[in-house]
């Protein structure tokens, strides 16, 4: 056991992850990084989270849902509440967002995941507004006018961590073999049920996942920029995260995480010009799907493996297929 | 009795309108099976030709009304042939997606260009409010007019739909796009004369809105066009008078809940609406269950 863990890919990944942890800290605070890099830098881990979470549904259970926004809302009140009104740790309220959200997910899976395809993203789209449209009623939660005064405690550390979390969990549950049902659920729903898979619930467990951390990106999200609103939630967030997914490929871990990073940075830099960003985005997204509507990196995966491969450690296999 | 009789007359109007647009849903999802995200910004763009019709070219209301169709016709076609032809046989989420970019890339061109401000859209006729039940109950000649309108242009669908050589064609690509195909019509060209008159209809509720509420801006289309594809599914998207019932239940409904409730709460209702018709009866109120074929 231990020496499938401790192999040296493994090692040398975590040393690399530690040193990108540690190093960037200590770079932000010997002033090295500025707070615009920062900014661009946390804004990706948190849009990673984003993406990798909606990847899984979209992607790789091929459940087309656009209401990702809902969760994320979900996840950000909470947490915000946890903070603001009860004093909670952050961990606490991190967790408290994300089962929130999670919990949305269960709600809305089990009903809503019997329909497919349009009918199915509709349907998602139409619970996230239900979800903005609910929080807007409540006074509780601000109204229309949303939280303020959030303390901010996401830093790059929380960030980052969480980042990492996230991608090791859906990368490890990809890669199982309950992964793999939700893979057949993609390709094929009726034959996966003719084989014996329990459709249902591989959707809901893929969909609650993918609210869960949905959920925690909300919560970061909120405890980062410190003000929620209803409308910050919309179809527009949603659309943003897909868009993520959609260009780094859908089914491709590696892929969501360059998408989201490459956008994020085109966000970042095209700030002051709104409308131009989304007009961009949209070009991106008609395009990518005229010409290559796998995303960038289709359903392929960056890994150690293939630096070895190009390096001549040759697996005899695999040169045949691919 | 005469706040439920005004709420109705509210509703009415606005229940039209989407009617309408969830035309151009319906008709669209008919015959490529593909939910045009872009209608509602097509709709939005027809109010914005609308404006500019009135305003620039000073125009009065039917030619506005005329004008701003041809241009969502030719713009549903152009919409049609550089979008969604080269997808024609792609995956259906591929076709989605590319639904979803191009309703952006409308949204924000027009903002980028005119700004996110609403405008004001030009009074085209005084308004004439007649009373009834002692000042309780009043309907505008606004209201009249969407509500003659839309009748006019529906009887005039149904007449291209069932009378025409190009609804023939379009009723058999339909049902079915092969057979047809073979039997020698141009396919390309009967789903290019859909997306037209989709989009005439759109355009036409664009000038409507335009006139109802005497604003337009470039977001405009985002909520109405959810809401008329709302009501296509509502009345089982595909079906001509289901998206006219459709819409006519929305509006009413949305009337309601803002008479009697939280006009905050119109929103959400619709999609609940939405939500509970795919669980109880996916195929809509007209719709007949088909079952998917293995």
């Amino acid at each position: 056991m231990l020496k499938i863990w401790f192999t040296k890919e493994n090692l040398t990944v975590t040393v690399l992850l530690l040193a990108v942890l540690f190093g960037v800290q200590f770079l932000a605070q010997a002033g090295i990084f500025t707070p615009f890099i920062m900014f661009v830098l946390i804004q990706s881990a948190i849009y990673i989270i984003l993406t990798v979470s909606l990847n899984l549904v979209v992607g790789f259970t091929g459940q087309f849902s656009i209401g990702h926004a809902g969760f994320m809302a979900l996840g950000a009140y909470a947490s915000a509440i946890m903070t603001l009104n009860f004093n909670a740790p952050f961990i606490v309220s991190l967790l408290v967002g994300a089962i929130v959200a999670g919990i949305g997910g269960v709600i809305i899976g089990i009903p809503t995941l019997r329909l497919k395809g349009d009918y199915l993203a509709i349907a998602t789209l139409g619970f996230a507004e239900i979800i903005r449209g609910v929080i807007t009623n409540i006074d509780y939660l601000g109204g229309a006018y949303g939280l303020m005064g959030i303390t901010q405690r996401t830093n790059w550390l929380w960030a980052f961590g969480c980042m990492l979390v996230t991608v090791m969990v859906i990368k490890n549950f990809v890669q199982s073999s309950h992964g793999r049902a939700c893979i057949s659920v993609r390709e094929n729903e009726i034959a996966a049920e003719a084989m014996g898979i329990n459709t249902t619930k591989y959707k809901v467990i893929a969909f609650t996942m993918g609210s869960f951390f949905a959920g925690i990106g909300g919560a970061l999200l909120a405890h980062y920029i410190t003000f929620i609103e209803p409308n910050a939630f919309n179809f527009l967030k949603s659309f943003d995260i897909l868009v993520m997914v959609i260009l780094g490929g859908q089914g491709s871990i590696t892929g969501s995480v360059m998408g989201a990073v490459a956008l994020t940075l085109v966000n970042a830099f095209l700030q002051s010009l709104a409308e131009l960003r989304l007009v961009i985005y949209a070009i991106i997204l008609i395009l990518v799907m005229l010409f290559r509507p796998q995303g960038l990196l289709g359903s392929y995966e960056l890994s150690f493996k293939l630096f070895q491969r190009k390096r001549g450690v040759n697996h005899g296999s695999h040169s045949a297929d691919a | 009795m005469t706040e439920f009789i005004q709420q109705l007359i509210n509703g009415i109007s606005v229940g039209s309108i989407y009617a309408l647009i969830a035309l151009g849903y319906t008709m669209v999802y008919g015959i490529i099976k593909l939910i045009n995200f872009a209608h509602g910004d097509v709709y939005m763009l027809g109010a914005f030709a609308g404006l500019y019709a009135t305003l620039v070219l000073k125009m009065s209301f039917v030619p506005a009304l005329l004008f701003s169709m041809i241009v969502c016709a030719i713009l549903g076609i152009i919409i049609e042939r550089l979008a969604y032809r080269p997808l024609r046989n792609a995956p259906k989420i591929v076709i989605l997606i590319t639904a979803i970019g191009v309703s952006f890339f409308l949204e924000y061109t027009t903002m980028y260009f005119l700004g996110p401000q609403p405008r004001a859209f030009p009074a085209i006729f005084k308004e004439v409010s007649y009373s009834f039940f002692g000042g309780k109950v009043t309907i505008s000649n606004r209201e009249i007019t969407i509500v003659v309108v839309t009748i006019v242009l529906m009887i005039l669908l149904q007449y291209i739909v069932h009378n025409t050589k190009i609804g023939k064609a379009m009723r058999a690509v339909s049902y079915d796009m092969q057979a047809a195909r073979l039997m020698g019509i141009n396919v390309d060209s009967t789903i290019s004369a859909t997306f037209a008159l989709g989009s005439a209809l759109a355009a036409a509720a664009g000038v409507l809105v335009g006139v109802y509420y005497n604003k337009v801006f470039p977001l405009m289309g985002i909520m109405f066009g959810l809401k008329a594809f709302v009501s296509a599914v509502l009345g089982g998207i595909g079906i001509i008078p289901g998206a006219m019932t459709g819409g006519l239940i929305l509006g009413i409904t949305e009337a309601l809940v803002s008479g009697y409730g939280s006009s905050l709460y119109r929103d959400p209702v619709a999609f609940v609406i939405l939500i509970l018709i795919l669980l109880v009866k996916p195929s809509g109120l007209f719709g007949k269950n088909v079952r998917e074929k293995v």
